[in-house]
C-alpha cells in the first residue's frame, strides 16, 4: 500500500481511505478503472478503522466488533485493482477535477474524471475556558493513540461532552485498564422529550440496544455527573483541574491531568469547501453539509461527497454511501454499466439513516458549549474570545469572512477548522440571523500548509511555463 | 499522562526531541511519541507564547507542529516515526532568517 510515483491523469481519484472512500474505491477499480486512492494517514482506515492493519492491540474486545469489521473492506480495496497511497496530503481541488498531491516532501498536479471526496469528519469546535492547556484533547484523539499505539491516560482522567463516542470511548478505557475519574455529561435535561418524535426510526436500528448496553458498562464502574452546564479547566502551564456545575446548581472541583472533551462530530468540509462545492447549514447536525443527490453528486460536475463528510451518519452509512457514489462514477464513465446491488444498498442505507434524527437531537450540545461565554478562547490559533467576536458584531461585522480583517480569526495554522462553526454560531446569534445566513469561512487552497518551496518545485507543463514566461 | 498497554509488542525507534534520545514505538505518530515519552507540552503558540500539546491527533487543530529533519511547522500526528528522526520543539514565533 505505498507507491509515490504518480501518473497525471487517472479516471478516479478517491481522497481519504476511511469507510467511505475504501468501498467507492474497490467498487470503482472493481469497474476496470483506473483508479487512485490517496490518503494522508501512515495506513488505510479513517478514524473508525484507524491502524486497522497495524494495531498493536491484541485483544479484540478492547476495541470490539466494530472496528474489526474494517479489516474486511482493506481486503476488498487491496484486491479490487485500485492504486493506494497512504501519508499523501490533498491540499488542493478545482472545479476542472484537478487536484494539488504532496507526498515526502514534493508536490504534483493529478487530474482525473471524477473525483469522490470521503475526507469523513472531525470533532465538533469544544470551546469551554482553558480548552487551550495541555492537558485537555478530544475524545477521538485518545481513541486514535488507543488504536495505533496502544496508549491510555494514565493520570487522573475525566470525560466531558454528550454523545456516543464519549461512551464508546470510555468503555474501551476501561476494557483496557485504565481509569476513568467522572464523567461529566452535558446533554441538556429534556434531550431525550425532544427526541423522542424520532424514536421510532431509532428503536428499530441495532443502534439502540448497543448503546444501552455501553452505557450500563461504563455507568457500573464510573461515577456519571448528569446535565452539566457549566466547564471550566485551569492549571498553570497544564491541566490541574476541572470545575462543574450543574442545572441542579451543584458545583465541584476535580484535579485531573486529562479532560477529554467530545460533543459529536461534524463534515470536514475543508476540500469540497475549497473545490467551491455549495454548502448548506443543517439546523439539526448543528453544521455545514455539502448539498448532494442520493448518490453523492455535488454542485459541481464530476465531483462526488461520500461518507461523514456527506453529513454526519456513522461508519455503516458511510460505507454504504461510498458504494453509491462509486457506482455512480462507474455509470457515469462506464454508460450501460449496472451493478444488481445499487437498489438494496439505497434500502441499507436508509435504514441506517433513519437512527440519526434521534441520535442527532438527543445528543445536541448544548448552546452555552457551543457559543460560550466572552471570555473564552474561540479561536485557538490566533487566542480571540468569544467577547471580542461579539464586540465586532455590535460594531457592524456580519460574517466571519469580514471577522478576519477585525480579528484574523481563522486565519492562524488551523485555518478555520476549529473555530469555523463557533464563529458562525456566534455571529449570528449577536446579528439575530439564521446561521445559514451568515455564511462559513471561505476555504481556499492549500487546505493544508505546504512550503512555498515545494510549491515552487512543482512539474510544469511547457504550456504552463510560456504563459508566464515573456519573449 | 500516558502509558502502554502491557500486551502491546512493537519494534522500539529512537528519535531524538530537542537533541535527548526518546524511544517511541513503530506505528506512533511524532505527536504520540511525544506524549508516550512524557512531554506535556509540545510547543508554545506564536501569539502569547502559551503553552500547547497535542489536541486532535488527526490533523486538525495543528497544535502538535514541530520540525521534523528540518522541515517547520510539520503536524506531528500525521507523520509516523522513522529511527533517528530528529524533532525540535517550537517556541513561539517563528523568526525570518536572511
Amino acid at each position: 500500500m505505498s507507491g509515490h510515483e504518480f501518473k497525471d491523469a487517472y479516471d478516479v481519484v478517491v481522497v481519504g481511505a476511511g469507510a467511505a472512500g475504501l468501498a467507492a474505491a474497490a467498487e470503482i477499480a472493481r469497474a476496470g478503472l483506473d483508479t487512485l486512492l490517496v490518503d494522508e494517514n501512515a495506513g488505510p482506515g479513517g478514524q473508525i478503522y484507524r491502524a486497522i492493519t497495524t494495531t498493536p492491540v491484541r485483544k479484540r474486545e478492547i476495541l470490539g466488533d466494530e472496528f474489526w469489521n474494517g479489516a474486511a473492506l482493506v481486503d476488498e480495496v487491496r484486491s479490487s485493482g485500485a492504486s493506494v497511497t497512504q501519508t499523501a496530503t490533498v491540499w488542493s481541488l478545482d472545479a476542472d477535477l484537478m487536484l494539488g498531491i504532496s507526498w515526502g516532501g514534493r508536490s504534483r498536479n493529478v487530474s482525473a474524471r471524477r473525483v469522490v471526496v470521503a475526507t469523513g469528519a472531525m470533532e465538533r469546535p469544544f470551546p469551554i475556558p482553558g480548552w487551550i492547556l495541555p492537558g485537555v484533547m478530544t475524545a477521538g484523539a485518545v481513541q486514535t493513540l488507543l488504536k495505533s499505539s496502544g496508549l491510555l491516560p494514565a493520570g487522573r482522567t475525566v470525560v466531558a461532552g454528550t454523545g456516543p463516542l464519549l461512551w464508546l470511548l470510555s468503555a474501551q478505557i476501561l476494557r483496557a485498564g485504565g481509569a476513568i475519574d467522572a464523567i461529566l455529561d452535558t446533554t441538556p435535561r429534556g434531550s431525550l422529550t425532544r427526541a423522542l418524535p424520532y424514536a421510532s426510526g431509532f428503536l428499530l436500528s441495532p443502534l439502540f440496544a448497543k448503546g444501552l448496553a455501553l452505557r450500563s458498562e461504563v455507568m457500573r464502574k464510573v461515577r456519571v455527573v448528569r446535565h452539566v452546564t457549566e466547564l471550566v479547566a485551569a492549571g498553570g502551564d497544564k491541566l490541574e483541574t476541572v470545575t462543574f456545575a450543574t442545572r441542579q446548581g451543584a458545583k465541584a472541583t476535580l484535579p485531573a491531568d486529562a479532560l477529554l472533551l467530545h460533543q459529536g462530530v461534524v463534515p470536514n468540509t475543508m476540500l469540497a469547501m475549497a473545490a467551491g462545492v455549495a454548502h448548506r447549514w443543517d439546523e439539526r447536525q448543528l453544521c455545514w453539509s455539502p448539498v448532494l443527490d442520493q448518490d453523492g453528486r455535488s454542485s459541481i460536475e464530476g465531483i462526488f461527497v461520500a461518507g461523514d463528510g456527506a453529513g454526519i451518519a456513522g461508519a455503516l452509512a458511510a460505507e454504504l454511501r461510498g458504494r453509491l457514489a462509486g457506482l455512480a462514477v462507474v455509470r457515469d464513465l462506464r454508460p450501460g454499466y449496472e451493478s444488481s446491488e445499487t437498489q438494496s444498498i439505497r434500502q441499507k442505507l436508509q435504514r441506517e439513516e433513519r437512527a440519526r434524527p434521534f441520535l442527532d437531537v438527543m445528543f445536541q450540545p448544548p448552546r452555552e458549549m457551543r457559543a460560550p461565554a466572552d471570555d473564552t478562547i474561540v479561536c485557538r490559533c490566533e487566542e480571540v474570545t468569544a467577547g471580542e467576536v461579539r464586540k465586532a458584531a455590535r460594531l457592524g461585522c456580519a460574517g466571519p469572512n469580514q471577522l478576519k480583517a477585525f480579528l484574523r480569526t481563522g486565519m492562524g495554522p488551523c485555518q478555520g477548522r476549529l473555530c469555523g462553526l463557533t464563529l458562525t454560531e456566534l455571529l449570528a446569534e449577536a446579528n439575530g440571523v439564521a446561521p445559514g445566513e451568515v455564511g462559513h469561512l471561505r476555504v481556499r487552497p492549500p487546505v493544508k500548509p505546504i512550503s512555498l518551496s515545494e510549491l515552487a518545485e512543482m512539474p510544469v507543463s511547457e504550456a504552463a511555463t510560456k504563459a508566464v514566461v515573456r519573449g | 499522562m500516558f502509558k502502554r498497554l502491557p500486551d502491546c509488542p512493537a519494534t522500539a525507534v529512537i528519535l531524538t526531541v530537542d537533541g535527548r534520545a526518546i524511544e517511541a514505538r513503530e506505528g506512533d505518530s511524532v505527536a504520540a511519541a511525544l506524549l508516550a515519552a512524557g512531554f506535556a507540552q509540545t510547543r508554545q503558540s506564536a501569539v502569547s507564547q502559551s503553552p500547547r500539546a497535542p489536541y486532535c491527533m488527526m490533523g486538525v487543530c495543528f497544535e502538535c507542529m514541530v520540525t521534523v529533519d528540518g522541515v517547520a511547522n510539520r503536524q506531528g500526528c500525521m507523520v509516523p516515526v522513522r529511527e533517528g528522526m530528529r524533532i525540535e520543539t517550537l517556541r513561539g514565533r517563528r523568526e525570518i532568517s536572511a
